[in-house]
């Protein structure tokens, strides 16, 4: 318990420090100036999505091949975490766009990508609430997480395919050409603080999953124990 | 048994459920030729306008046409309590899958075969050039539409809403299959038709793709 207070009063302190580095320290982007910085939050929030997702795709995976519950937790935990990184990406990308393309969206390869992604994990979080039975949620909720990962490639390339037959209205400039040191350095830190507080975060809910299923077996205990308790009265009065 | 009887004899069973009900082929096909009616009404395309956008509204029409009709494929099943029946027989669980995805192949096909040229005389677009290539675009495009949508089919059945939730499942995993069915067939349809042997190649990989995670998947999907 130590130690989890205490990892996330570091990763606070780095987020802290992050925003303050994407703010200040990072130097001024010739012709996009202070509109840029939205990119030390978009970029982190995009890798924090897209391991998440491998991380319930792995779980998937594992929970298909092991069946232990574990993995399902872990599924849908970083699921989740993924879907809310998505957002953050999904949100932040408009933003950035509307001054600097001119327009809110465009179907580039990668946003397309990142849209269908989310609406695939969007999907496998509506398919768990509607199964009852847990043992048959984890199943096909896992078969469904495989099937979604599995499409992300085809999702891209088939996206590469069609643009680069039409080109896109709007070039990519990434900031990825001819990145300033210093703006490497702001970006990489930004990054590896979101990925500890995904970590973070993903670990609580692992735990509120385990939690639940905690209570669960607690109360089919309880109902058990009560259930037995009342046919031995039964037994005793009708042996009266 | 091997698989491949196994299947054909569930992909029997299939057809023979169908040809006393006939109910999921007239619905789905009613439900495609009133898609592509709507067509009209919502863009009232011209004839090149059709040739450009037709292939999209064909495809849209019949993706959502299998949303629909692939429901019942194990929702049947689990009325009549027959799914027990089925996965006490001693064949494997892929075979049964096969059977269906055959069947749902077929009931596809038929609405398909059925529809484009319907589609082709309403919209005056020109199929007979291009039909060996055309009809290879759309089996492989079935294909992987009755591969997702089967494996879909039994993971909703067992969900609340199920009617609602296969679309749901099913057509952002298509998006890809949409994109290249709908690039191949625009490219056959054109002015001076291709067959663009990249979107055929996609469209094949999707297939194959989708067919082995099917295999290595089918034992979870049909436990009890």
């Amino acid at each position: 318990m130590k130690l989890r207070i205490s990892l996330t009063v570091i990763v606070a302190a780095m987020m802290i420090f992050a925003g303050y580095a994407a703010l200040f320290i990072a130097p001024d982007e010739r012709t996009m100036h202070e509109i840029q910085r939205i990119f030390y939050f978009h970029v982190p929030a995009w890798s924090a999505s897209f391991t998440a997702f491998f991380a319930s795709w792995i779980a998937c995976i594992a929970y298909l091949s092991t069946k232990r519950d574990r993995f399902d937790w872990l599924a849908v935990s970083a699921a989740e975490v993924g879907v809310i990184a998505c957002t953050i990406g999904l949100l932040t990308g408009p933003l950035w766009a509307k001054p600097v393309w001119g327009i809110w969206w465009t179907w580039d390869a990668r946003l397309t990508t990142t849209f269908i992604l989310w609406l695939l994990y969007i999907s496998y979080l509506l398919l768990r609430g509607l199964i009852e039975e847990p043992a048959r949620r984890a199943t096909l909720a896992a078969v469904f997480g495989v099937f979604a990962f599995l499409d992300v490639p085809l999702v891209y390339a088939s996206n590469r395919l069609w643009r680069t037959q039409h080109p896109a209205p709007v070039m990519f400039g990434g900031p990825n050409s001819g990145l300033n040191p210093m703006m490497g350095k702001v970006l990489g830190f930004c990054i590896v603080s979101v990925l500890c507080l995904m970590v973070i975060i993903l670990v609580d809910r692992y735990r509120l999953e385990e939690l639940r299923h905690e209570v669960d077996e607690l109360r089919q205990d309880a109902e058990t124990r009560a259930l037995d308790a009342q046919n031995a009265q039964n037994h005793v009065s009708t042996a009266r | 048994m091997s698989t491949a009887r196994a299947a054909s004899i569930v992909l029997a069973k299939e057809l023979r459920l169908e040809l006393r009900t006939r109910e999921l082929l007239s619905a789905t096909l009613v439900f495609a030729l009133i898609v592509i009616v709507m067509f009209s009404y919502a863009f009232d395309p011209t004839p090149a306008e059709s040739r450009h956008y037709g292939p999209g509204l064909l495809w849209i029409a019949f993706l959502f046409a299998g949303s629909l009709m692939l429901h019942p494929s194990f929702a049947r099943e689990q009325a009549g309590d027959t799914m027990d029946a089925l996965r006490l027989a001693p064949i494997s669980s892929f075979s049964i899958l096969l059977g269906k995805m055959a069947a749902n192949f077929i009931f596809l096909a038929i609405a398909e075969l059925i529809l484009v040229p319907i589609f082709a005389v309403l919209y005056d677009v020109r199929l007979m050039g291009v039909l060996g290539p055309l009809i290879l675009v759309f089996a492989l495009g079935t294909l992987g539409l009755v591969i997702a949508g089967t494996v879909f089919a039994s993971i909703s059945s067992h969900a609340r809403m199920r009617e609602l939730m296969l679309p749901l499942l099913l057509l952002p995993v298509l998006a890809p299959l949409l994109v290249a069915a709908v690039q191949a067939t625009r490219a056959l349809l054109a002015d001076t038709p291709s067959l663009d042997p990249a979107w055929v190649t996609f469209l094949a990989a999707f297939d194959v793709i989708f067919m082995t995670a099917s295999w290595l998947v089918c034992d979870f999907l049909l436990e009890e």
